[in-house]
């Protein structure tokens, strides 16, 4: 690890990204990583498996500092490389939850903390909707980041703080998502 | 076959009018304080039209109903929790009978499966229940000819009132209390929809599904559930800022019934709109399947219980 004046530290990301079947198509995918000062950490190549539209899904860790992810990602894209995401590594898992109630008026900076300390969860995003009110019902939505295999362990996490505080959690069914 | 059909709600009464066009007969018709019973077959049109005009479908006890000559019991009567009375009494009698039993009614399945099956043995009749989850989608049929064995997990939308309600909400940015409102003017919730809005009528189709699937022994007191009658529209708008939103999901698994309010992809097959129903088996060779169709209704029902009937002959 080491630190820049250009600010943010290393880190590793995955790049999931979609190949035409074509010769050469790899190393072009992987030059604007190596031309942006990213570090190339693994590939992930699944040559057996197609997408619906008859590419390769190509996964790419690499480690790279903030605006280098974002050098990279854009000449990605530039030199016709469909990019599907590009995230943070470190949690390579995203849940979405709602939670429903008094959100506000419970401590609502408590309950992020909560859920960060009980179920090793990284908060990425919140998103809150008052209506009427901060002391009336409200929703938040939280986007939860967390390692690999983790989402139950955050989802229970989430459950826990939510009973606590009399709040209703909107779960998702994830588990359903791809596969058809 | 000759029918006696108890009850004589929507879905009595459909099934009544129904049966003559799937080469049926109907002995008897009953309500909860009158009959019209006839093992020579009844007039379905009169004893509607009394019950229409006098608020009785004839001039027999409703016991009578349940006494005299019939092939199979069609039990429509209003699912009730806990001991399931009277509708497991009427299971019974039929089955001592040794007559066979079609089920509207969720009490029996829900709540007292394990008996239920213990008469059934004993019993030279058979007792079906396709109506009983998801409508007229042939969900519990679907189930029986691919082998309950074979079918890891089952899952989905089984409340219309409920489903009708969310979609309203997130399609209009509509409250709760306004849609269900509407949902009444439209007939699409009754006057009482505790059940429908507070996972309960999900929660018995899941525990049935449950059943089915797996050993048996589940009733009601195992599920969890939660309802929908708390979320705010913000919850919905929340949702669908993230290309998501909420259904009122129903889930038999291996590990229980579980049923509760949960963030799905917008244009995803579970997010079906309006009043439909749909079902997902977890098939262990054939990976998933999708059942979805009208899951509530008269006429919709009646035509599993219909359905049923022609599958004991």
């Amino acid at each position: 690890m080491s630190d820049d004046a250009s600010g943010g530290e290393l880190r590793a990301h995955t790049v999931r990204l979609e190949l035409v079947d074509e010769p050469g198509e790899l190393l072009n995918a992987l030059e604007p990583i190596a031309d942006n000062g990213g570090n190339l950490l693994s590939i992930f190549h699944e040559r057996g498996s197609l997408t619906p539209r008859g590419h390769i899904p190509v996964e790419v860790d690499l480690e790279c500092l903030p605006h280098q992810l974002d050098a990279i990602v854009a000449d990605l894209r530039e030199s016709g490389v469909n990019v599907i995401r590009a995230g943070t590594e470190r949690y390579g898992e995203e849940v979405t939850v709602l939670l429903v109630g008094h959100v506000v008026e419970t401590d609502f900076s408590e309950t992020l903390s909560t859920i960060e300390s009980d179920a090793a969860a990284s908060v990425v995003d919140v998103s809150l909707s008052a209506p009427n009110g901060t002391s009336d019902v409200s929703s938040a939505r939280l986007r939860l980041a967390t390692e690999p295999g983790k989402t139950g362990e955050v989802t229970e996490a989430v459950r826990e703080v939510a009973e606590r505080k009399d709040l209703q959690v909107v779960e998702p069914l994830t588990e359903l998502e791809g596969s058809a | 076959m000759k029918l006696a059909i108890l009850g004589a709600g929507a879905v009595g009464r459909s099934v009544a009018e129904l049966a003559g066009e799937y080469g049926h007969e109907v002995a008897a018709l009953a309500d909860s304080t009158s009959a019209a019973v006839d093992p020579g077959g009844i007039d379905v049109e009169r004893a509607l039209a009394e019950k229409a005009q006098t608020g009785r479908v004839g001039a027999a006890a409703p016991e009578d109903a349940l006494g005299t000559e019939y092939d199979a019991l069609v039990e429509a009567t209003p699912t009730t929790l806990g001991d399931a009375q009277p509708g497991f009494g009427h299971v019974r009698t039929a089955l001592e009978r040794d007559r066979n039993v079609v089920l509207a009614n969720k009490g029996p399945v829900a709540e007292r499966y394990d008996e239920l099956r213990e008469l059934e043995r004993e019993s030279a009749g058979s007792v079906r229940f396709e109506a009983t989850v998801g409508g007229a989608i042939p969900v519990l049929s679907t189930i029986e000819s691919y082998d309950p064995a074979t079918i890891t997990a089952a899952r989905g939308v089984l409340n219309g009132t409920a489903n009708f309600v969310l979609s309203r909400m997130a399609a209009e940015g509509l409250g709760y209390e306004h849609v269900l409102a509407e949902a009444q003017d439209l007939g699409v919730a009754e006057a009482d929809p505790s059940f429908d809005v507070d996972g309960t009528d999900a929660a018995l189709k899941c525990v049935i599904l449950a059943n089915v699937l797996g050993t048996g022994n589940y009733s009601l007191a195992d599920a969890e559930v939660e309802g929908i009658d708390e979320l705010p529209g913000s919850a919905l708008e929340l949702a669908a800022e993230d290309g998501r939103t909420i259904r009122l999901i129903g889930e038999a698994t291996p590990e229980g019934v579980r049923v509760g309010p949960r963030l799905v992809p917008e244009n995803g097959t579970l997010a079906v709109t309006g009043t439909r129903n749909i079902v997902q088996l977890e098939t262990e060779h054939a990976g998933r399947l999708n059942l979805s169709g009208r899951g509530a209704g008269g006429p919709e029902t009646a035509t599993a219980v219909l359905a049923d009937v022609n599958r004991l002959e």
